[in-house]
């Protein structure tokens, strides 16, 4: 194979990719990566090698894009000049290409922060030999493309077992799965939440992790806050959740708004109110600490900085239409979409929800998962539900099957008209939850924006 | 009314593919007709009654399908042989149809043993067979159209024990070669569609609820007819996919 010169990849790779852009093909986010990558092979270590601040990598079922959103905002507040991927170009040839295109800009970019795939992570890993890897869970998600979690957690093991030791691993102890890649040749700092007020009443029937990685032995939980997370141990082999570096030691839910947060850390304590609500976000948020002070970010930064942080793209992000309130929570997945219902349900009047069921590729062609999702407290807490997308009459049944009546449920597959049938029925003083899986949220969106109503999505960093 | 007593094994271990979608519907389209489903989950270690009118088996993931394969053929293989043979119904999907049968050779030659409640016997192949399925079910006297999703790399052969579940019109089944899907043994079902399988086949369902309340009464119980609308949509739009996306 013939290894092109690296100025003349660079230029055709930027040439293509703008055709493709300029004819507004898509693809606009691999193709140029795709292309260099032919000519040049080597180009994400060249690219990634002469940022002068390295580069941070996260990856996660749950959380990559908010959470690189809070870290991006602690960078930008320490003025270092940052490449970094958009949510949903989260492969290789999407690194590739934010790598490409922050070349490109002057002054160049100091530092990288990309938001990897779980699959794709290894090799990006490889790749970009990162200064600091941050991995904050494992859920179910997407069993038809990516085979089972336990096949994950191997590959990452594997890949931190070849990362060079100067590699920070920042690692959430609450998740069994993801505590136990820690080892001894790395530095690290354990992220969790250690706020007992977390606490759920019992582990979710989405639980995944529940044995030990080391024995396969039952876990114990003294407390779990999310899916399978929260304080753990092994009865059988003393494996245990490792002592926190980052704790969040109170964690304060504001409805369906915000969170405030009460951290622990090696450099101090850090308070801070973030405007994305839910546990997920305190985990988030949490993560994004730890990550900011493994990149020797001040203490005094990270505080404000997470607090000015704005939703990212269809995660909790609020729009208003024609007067009324629209709050897009991405639900693509059994864990995540457990806690976004438990997030509405922080709202204490009754609930208007549109929930969009797609079973594209990106979404999983399979939607077995919504019969894992603890949809059951939102029957009685209901004022009004639209179901939609390709698969609404499946959306439908899971309700059906959760006790509703059938006459409450209204069903409109095509995303416009649920959109407007919603609307319709919504109160004026009421916020409508929508509820999608992730293309059903692009899907969403792209008529929030049609409207006028939502910014597009280049327009999202 | 009357009430139909089911064995949930391993909910904690085998639930991959959102068993318990399977459960709710049993339960509801029971209740809807003035009778109860009683569940009985059973994990690791526990025994089973042999006198049970329906047993259920989920797919698990690997770590904990061996954690099942070995405690099945020590606390519950006995009972299960007894309550085959004696009528019970026995639905065993994905991962548990493998351990229904005599077991699973994986890539690298390694045995996991069943216990061979349908003579069907399975080896890992070298892909996942993953989609839609549409299968052709013929048990209940006028063939009956089935949809589902099928997710494994195991490859299933039959023996002269047990007969196909059904006939696959669309997907892979069993072994992506003699068009067969799942297997039978009395009213013992071993099948690898999932989505989960009864919600969107509510014949099936009334099928094998026909069957418990035979077991469970010693009679036949006639089953009232269901506002079942949103089923048959769903049913529909599953076909539907499979025509779109034309996978075959």
């Amino acid at each position: 194979m013939t290894i092109v010169p690296r100025g003349p990849s660079l230029v055709l790779a930027r040439g293509i990719g703008a055709l493709s852009r300029g004819l507004g093909r898509g693809g606009g986010t691999s193709v140029p990566g795709r292309v260099l990558l032919r000519l040049r092979p080597q180009a994400i270590q060249e690219l990634g090698g002469g940022l002068p601040r390295g580069s941070l990598v996260i990856s996660a079922t749950n959380g990559k894009t908010t959470t690189a959103r809070l870290i991006g905002s602690c960078v930008a507040a320490t003025g270092w000049r940052t490449v970094s991927n958009r949510a949903g170009a989260n492969l290789v040839f999407g690194v590739a290409t934010a790598l490409l295109d922050g070349d490109a800009t002057r002054p160049k970019p100091e530092f990288g922060l990309f938001e990897v795939d779980e699959f794709a992570l290894p090799e990006v890993v490889a790749r970009l030999a990162p200064r600091v890897v941050v991995l904050m869970n494992l859920f179910r998600d997407q069993l038809d493309r990516y085979g089972e979690l336990e096949a994950i957690a191997d590959s990452w093991a594997r890949m931190i077992a070849r990362l060079p030791t100067s590699t920070t691993l920042v690692l959430n102890a609450d998740d069994p799965a993801v505590a136990a890649l820690a080892d001894d040749a790395h530095p690290r700092l354990f992220f969790g939440i250690e706020d007992p007020t977390t606490a759920l009443d019992a582990l979710p029937h989405a639980a995944d992790s529940i044995r030990c990685r080391v024995c396969a032995h039952p876990l114990e939980y003294a407390r779990v806050t999310l899916g399978h997370m929260g304080s753990w141990r092994c009865a059988n082999c003393g494996a245990a959740r490792p002592v926190l570096d980052v704790a969040a030691r109170r964690v304060t839910l504001s409805g369906t708004t915000g969170l405030d947060l009460e951290l622990s850390t090696p450099v101090g304590d850090i308070s801070a109110h973030i405007a994305l609500p839910g546990v997920h976000n305190a985990y988030n948020a949490t993560a994004a600490t730890a990550a900011a002070i493994a990149l020797g970010i001040d203490r005094a930064t990270i505080g404000p900085a997470l607090a000015s942080a704005e939703a990212a793209f269809g995660r909790a992000e609020r729009v208003s239409v024609a007067g009324r309130e629209v709050v897009l929570l991405l639900a693509k997945n059994p864990a995540g979409a457990n806690v976004t219902v438990q997030t509405v349900l922080l709202d204490p009047a009754p609930l208007h929800l549109l929930i969009a069921l797609n079973d594209r590729t990106a979404d999983g062609k399979d939607v077995s998962w919504i019969w894992d999702v603890d949809y059951e407290p939102l029957i009685e807490r209901l004022g009004d539900l639209v179901v939609s997308g390709d698969r609404a009459y499946d959306m439908a049944l899971r309700f059906v099957y959760a006790g509703l009546d059938r006459g409450r449920i209204r069903i409109e597959p095509d995303p416009a008209r649920a959109l407007d049938a919603a609307l319709a029925h919504l109160p004026e003083d009421r916020p409508l939850y929508v509820l999608p899986t992730y293309t059903a949220m692009l899907g969403l969106r792209s008529i929030l924006v049609e409207r006028g109503v939502a910014s597009a999505y280049w327009d999202h960093g | 009314m009357n009430t139909v007593r089911i064995c949930h094994l391993y909910p904690g271990e085998l639930n991959i593919y959102a068993d318990r979608g399977n459960i709710a519907v049993l339960r509801r389209r029971l209740e809807w007709r003035g009778h109860r489903l009683d569940v009985h989950e059973v994990g690791v270690g526990a025994r089973i009654p042999d006198d049970a009118d329906m047993y259920y088996l989920g797919g698990g993931q690997d770590r904990d399908q061996i954690v099942v394969a070995g405690d099945l053929a020590t606390t519950k293989a006995d009972a299960l042989h007894r309550a085959v043979a004696d009528g019970s119904v026995i639905l065993a999907v994905c991962g548990g149809y493998q351990l229904a049968g005599h077991g699973y050779t994986g890539v690298d030659g390694t045995r996991m043993p069943g216990i061979g409640l349908l003579d069907a016997d399975t080896t890992a192949g070298p892909t996942r067979l993953i989609g839609d399925v549409v299968i052709t079910v013929e048990v209940a006297g006028a063939p009956l159209t089935v949809v589902g999703f099928e997710n494994h790399a195991g490859r299933t052969t039959l023996g002269p024990g047990s007969v196909p579940f059904g006939t696959v019109r669309h997907g892979h089944g069993n072994n992506d070669m003699d068009g067969t899907e799942g297997a039978m043994t009395n009213r013992a079902i071993g099948t690898y569609l999932h989505g989960p399988l009864l919600p969107k086949n509510p014949q099936l369902a009334d099928l094998l609820l026909g069957w418990a309340l035979e077991h469970a009464t010693g009679a036949q119980v006639p089953l009232a007819p269901l506002d079942d609308a949103l089923e048959r949509q769903a049913h529909r739009a599953a076909i539907a996919r499979v025509r779109e996306r034309g996978s075959a």
